[in-house]
């Protein structure tokens, strides 16, 4: 792991203390269109992508949204959207300034990294741009590892409401319910921080076209990898990707009695 | 007064297929100072693209000389070629295809996925200028003294009620010296355009097919590029115009498709059981064997050609590709008219800018001078021969027509009914038994549309509207017994309470934008309204 570039404690105290400025940083990603049905590719060494519909992955969409609403309500004042992958992926940035961020970094990559590299990719975006709040999908909809805040979080030594279902700010901390088993867990978490959005956190808004339109305009900065000493080499390996298997054709059963023999003897449940 | 936002271009593009992509680098090659505008209702371009599809590049050939060089999507020509007639349990190969149908000829073509060519001609027209908005539909003509004006995209966000939702965001209009509706075949906006300025007066009603299409992968070995198989005869009725097409291209993968004439008789008929079946037939079935079925689609396409192509501008604008009518049916192809049409129509358009005309009239006189008129007009006589003599005599007129006549008839047979007004009632028409699926090669309607990959937001106004809701019972259920539900390929129609009291059950959101109730709707009472943009199919590559 790469040495901590700074105190945390003097980050905050630099970035929150009496300033003016507050900074949200959203990291998205492109990812096969939610609508769309995968398939593994004929060889099983993953999905096949070709030729797919590819959008922002809708748990990041939940997070540049929930960024957007605490710039309208004063709590913040730059939305800044970031994005790693393929040069395509600037059409997610796109995205995200036509919803109503105000200006993208992309980060160009061969194949899309795993998360640890996108963790530490951020954590250098992280140290160009101080900001004072990242808001992050949970996870993403193709890999769903559900990793990259946490790690993230790790290597900044920030700390973490992850699965947020409200966030608020006030006073150099952020407030964030968490959506945990059977209920919501409330954290009080001090700036500079991550939060990772869960579904639901909001409804995110479309991007109408006059602001497509509009965003078409907003900068939006390449950047390279290599630039930012990251190694994006694999460290995972996959094994095979396939098909669940198919379902069985439900039966009907007569009465009670015979279900409760078919879950004991056959399904072998209770 | 409208407050919405608007934006000015010189030229305003409704659809992003092959006439409207067409039109737009066109318009950029001839007029480079022209701003052009185009807008899609599909979430991506291609995302509503159906088509078999065997290409002609003659057009492409036109638009973009040095398309082999631009990584075109033209990759699969045509190797070997096969038409059959079918009876229930044979094939008849048809002899010397190329001089008893030469129209069909497909030698120095392409199999593609023109989903996939639509792509490619997006990014070529981007490169070119052209500013491309997909997921936004076009729900409404602007007409300002009785020119248009351009369109305006629906509103997102209102909910089922009509009511503004949490995130409703207003339409916009894009406005435009000249508007070039590229809808496809039935466009909604296009439908309007016609009624208001009497476009179809003095030709023929149009005549429409419904295409069914799956693209497979199958096993390397059996696998042909270039093969290009058609079928007509069985499983339709003498009176019933249609049938298979089976293209091998690409990677492993295979495009079968069924066509069938929205003008049948059988009110029995389910265009979609048809299409299953027929893959069973011993001329298609070896093709799947081994095989999983990738993608499904359905797409209404014109029929009519020639006698039935309206007057093709009004002022402000035209109508191009298959929103006119301009495909090629005896040669079962429509993707080169309708880029021809939308390169005309740009050259028409690009003269009426500079002079400032009203009405980009030279586009008439432009395709009339084409090889695009010719190519319709010699093909005219085909397809009203199958509608007036059924299919045997009407392909062997059809062969009379192409090898003694060489398309010259002294004569023009005429179309006289549209399609909605040949269906037979319920209880003269004669039942049919269609197999069941058997879930390997042939499928249930819901495992289908699944492959379509078809989203709609669910909370949205159902965008299928019956103008007077009572007739649905007194016509479409007691003299038709509700022909909707098996014309549609997606499964939207549903008969609820059958036995007790019958009521139409519409479930929008599993609707492919085929447009076929439309047009086959008995009572003329349905009208299919764009839904919010984005929503719809999301054809894969491949389709």
């Amino acid at each position: 792991m790469q040495g901590r570039p700074q105190d945390p404690a003097s980050h905050r105290r630099q970035r929150v203390s009496g300033k003016k400025t507050m900074k949200i940083l959203v990291p998205v990603k492109r990812v096969v269109d939610y609508n769309i049905k995968v398939r593994p590719k004929a060889d099983g060494t993953g999905v096949e992508t070709a030729g797919l519909k590819m959008s922002m992955n809708p748990f990041d969409e939940i997070a540049v949204e929930e960024a957007l609403r605490l710039r309208e309500k004063g709590a913040a004042t730059e939305v800044v959207a970031v994005s790693i992958g393929v040069q395509q992926a600037q059409d997610t940035l796109r995205t995200a300034m036509a919803m109503g961020a105000d200006r993208a970094i992309l980060v160009l990559t061969e194949e899309s990294p795993e998360p640890l590299a996108v963790a530490k990719i951020l954590k250098a975006i992280v140290e160009r741009e101080t900001p004072d709040l990242l808001i992050l999908g949970k996870q993403a909809i193709d890999d769903d590892m559900n990793a990259t805040g946490q790690m993230l979080a790790g290597l900044l030594g920030w700390p973490q409401g992850t699965f947020a279902s409200k966030v608020e700010l006030a006073d150099g901390r952020a407030e964030v319910a968490r959506e945990v088993d059977g209920g919501t867990e409330v954290v009080s978490i001090a700036l500079p921080a991550i939060v990772t959005a869960d579904l639901r956190l909001n409804e995110p808004r479309y991007a109408s076209l006059p602001n497509i339109m509009k965003a078409k305009k907003k900068p939006l900065e390449t950047l390279q990898a290599s630039d930012l000493g990251v190694d994006t080499t694999r460290r995972l390996t996959v094994v095979s990707v396939a098909e669940p298997p198919a379902r069985k054709a439900g039966v009907k059963v007569g009465s009670v009695e015979e279900l409760v023999e078919k879950l004991r003897n056959e399904a072998k449940v209770i | 007064m409208s407050t919405r936002e608007a934006m000015d271009f010189d030229v305003v593009v409704v659809g992003g297929g092959p006439a409207g992509l067409a039109a737009a680098i066109r318009l950029r090659q001839v007029a480079p100072d022209a701003t052009v505008c185009l807008i899609e209702k599909g979430s991506e371009i291609g995302a509503h693209i159906v088509s078999g599809a065997v290409i002609e590049p003659r057009a492409l050939e036109e638009l973009l000389p040095d398309w082999r060089d631009l990584g075109s999507p033209l990759k699969t020509e045509v190797t070997g070629e096969e038409m059959y007639f079918l009876t229930e349990s044979r094939g008849f190969k048809v002899p010397a295809l190329e001089k008893v149908m030469p129209h069909i000829a497909n030698h120095g073509n392409y199999v593609v996925s023109l989903g996939e060519v639509c792509r490619w001609l997006a990014e070529q027209a981007e490169a070119l200028g052209v500013e491309i908005y997909p997921g936004f539909a076009a729900s409404e003509v602007l007409i300002e003294q009785n020119r248009v004006v351009g369109v305006a995209t629906g509103d997102m966000g209102v909910t089922r009620e009509g009511e503004h939702g949490p995130n409703y965001a207003e339409g916009m209009e894009l406005r435009g010296k000249y508007t070039l509706f590229a809808e496809g075949c039935r466009g909604s906006l296009t439908k309007q355009v016609m009624a208001h300025y009497d476009l179809r007066k003095g030709v023929d009603p149009q005549t429409y097919g419904l295409g069914i299409k799956e693209v497979w992968e199958i096993p390397a070995a059996n696998h042909r590029p270039g093969l290009v198989l058609h079928s007509f005869g069985w499983p339709l009725d003498d009176h019933t115009y249609g049938g298979a097409w089976l293209y091998h291209f690409g990677e492993n993968l295979v495009s079968y498709g069924f066509v069938t004439g929205l003008d049948y008789q059988n009110t029995w008929i389910s265009p979609y059981d048809e299409m299953q079946r027929t893959k069973l037939h011993p001329v298609f079935k070896p093709h799947f064997e081994g095989g999983r079925r990738l993608i499904y689609g359905a797409r209404a396409l014109s029929e009519g050609g020639f006698q039935s192509i309206p007057r093709l501008t009004f002022p402000g604008g035209a109508l191009i590709g298959d929103s006119a009518g301009f495909l090629n049916t005896p040669k079962i192809k429509g993707t080169h008219t309708a880029m021809k049409s939308g390169m005309l129509a740009a050259e028409a358009v690009a003269d009426a800018l500079k002079t400032e005309q009203v009405e980009p009239a030279s586009f008439t006189s432009r395709v009339r001078g084409s090889w695009l008129y010719d190519e319709l007009k010699t093909a005219r006589n085909v397809r009203p021969a199958f509608s007036r003599w059924g299919t045997k005599l009407g392909a062997l007129y059809s062969g009379f027509d192409a090898m003694v006549m060489r398309g010259k008839a002294p004569w023009t047979l005429r179309f006289r009914h549209a399609d909605n007004e040949t269906l037979t009632p319920a209880s003269t028409s004669q039942p049919i038994s269609y197999p069941k699926p058997d879930g390997k090669i042939t499928f249930d309607k819901p495992s289908s549309v699944f492959l379509s990959n078809t989203n709609h937001e669910e909370n949205q106004p159902v965008h299928l509207k019956l103008r007077n809701a009572a007739l649905w019972k007194t016509v479409n259920w007691d003299v038709f017994r509700a022909p909707e539900s098996r014309y549609c390929p997606a499964g939207v129609y549903e008969v609820g309470d059958e036995a007790s009291d019958p009521r139409l059950v519409i479930n929008a959101q599993n609707c492919v934008h085929c447009k076929t109730c439309d047009i086959k709707d008995p009572a003329q009472n349905i009208d299919w309204c764009t839904p919010e943009g984005g929503g719809g199919p999301n054809y894969p590559g491949g389709m």
